[in-house]
């Protein structure tokens, strides 16, 4: 069925829909779902490059809200609530599905030299003044999510949930189960890295 | 730019301590190194700049998150989702 086809749910406001919902209205989990999936859909891809499994992780995020709509106060809204719910089945499928084969991250750190100094190896490229608004440009946006993906998935995970979604450094390690040190670290290396990445793109090129 | 007392901080040490400059929490003695190191060595200045345009490059992803939603989504995954539900 095309979405054209498809009678479209009178729209309800946030109370109005908890209420149809934990009643069990068809309309309203149509209306949920239609309206969530692309934000959904979105955050999910950010986790997991694979299509399939950001597919299912937003499915499973959507059984799960269902079965436990019953007990959802309204504290926060929907949005916000299934914003969790997705980023939990998206960190629950990269557990449970086969690494590929991926960049080490120490490939992609800066170089010292191995003396008391250490100091850069490698020529540090200045980026210039009109980097920072380079970053605003649709292709630059396309280039760092690129970027990003090339990552290892531990790094890019923490990358993704940290400066992306947003989630504090307590409520990313407590989502992946490691300490806060972890993740500042982690942090820090996949932002390392991905400056790396991206250096060809921002660089200021030589005179 | 050697690490011979405790003033002072290498290349090495000055990139392993922005996170926690960025963040505000790294010690007095040893923001004050890092200032230092800072005022005196241009690639750890041009290292600072680029990593934080990396940074705003991603925050600049996070403004989309709200904004930019899956303009591409698949019905059938809508329909399946129902399809499950109803199950």
């Amino acid at each position: 069925m095309s979405p054209g086809s498809a009678p479209k749910p009178r729209d309800r406001d946030e109370a109005e829909l908890l209420t149809a919902l934990q009643a069990g209205d068809e309309e309203a989990f149509e209306q949920l779902v239609r309206g969530l999936t692309p934000r959904l859909l979105s955050v999910a891809r950010r986790l997991l490059p694979r299509e399939a499994d950001a597919q299912d992780a937003v499915q499973d995020a959507f059984l799960q809200a269902f079965k436990s709509i019953d007990r959802f106060k309204g504290g926060s809204k929907l949005s916000t609530w299934m914003h969790r719910i997705v980023v939990n089945a998206a960190l629950m499928k990269l557990r449970t599905r086969r690494r590929k084969p991926e960049v080490a991250i120490d490939d992609l750190l800066p170089k010292f030299a191995n003396d008391d100094a250490a100091h850069h190896v490698e020529p540090i490229n200045d980026w210039g003044e009109s980097a920072l608004a380079e970053v605003n440009r649709n292709e630059s946006r396309e280039l760092v999510r690129a970027a990003i993906q090339r990552l290892p998935e531990d790094y890019r995970t923490v990358l993704v949930l940290r400066d992306i979604e947003q989630l504090n450094t307590a409520e990313t390690a407590e989502r992946l189960d490691v300490t806060q040190s972890v993740v500042k670290t982690r942090l820090h290396r996949a932002r390392q890295a991905l400056r790396t990445l991206l250096d060809p793109h921002f660089r200021e090129p030589a005179a | 730019m050697t690490s011979d007392d405790h003033t002072s901080i290498n290349c090495r040490e000055f990139v392993d301590f922005i996170l926690a400059y960025r963040d505000g929490e790294l010690p007095d003695a040893q923001r004050t190194a890092f200032e230092s190191h800072l005022s005196m060595c241009p690639p750890c200045v041009s290292y600072l700049r680029s990593y934080d345009v990396t940074v705003k490059a991603t925050q600049v992803l996070c403004d989309d998150a709200g904004k930019a939603p899956a303009e591409d989504v698949p019905e059938q995954l809508i329909q399946a989702i129902l399809k499950a539900r109803r199950a």
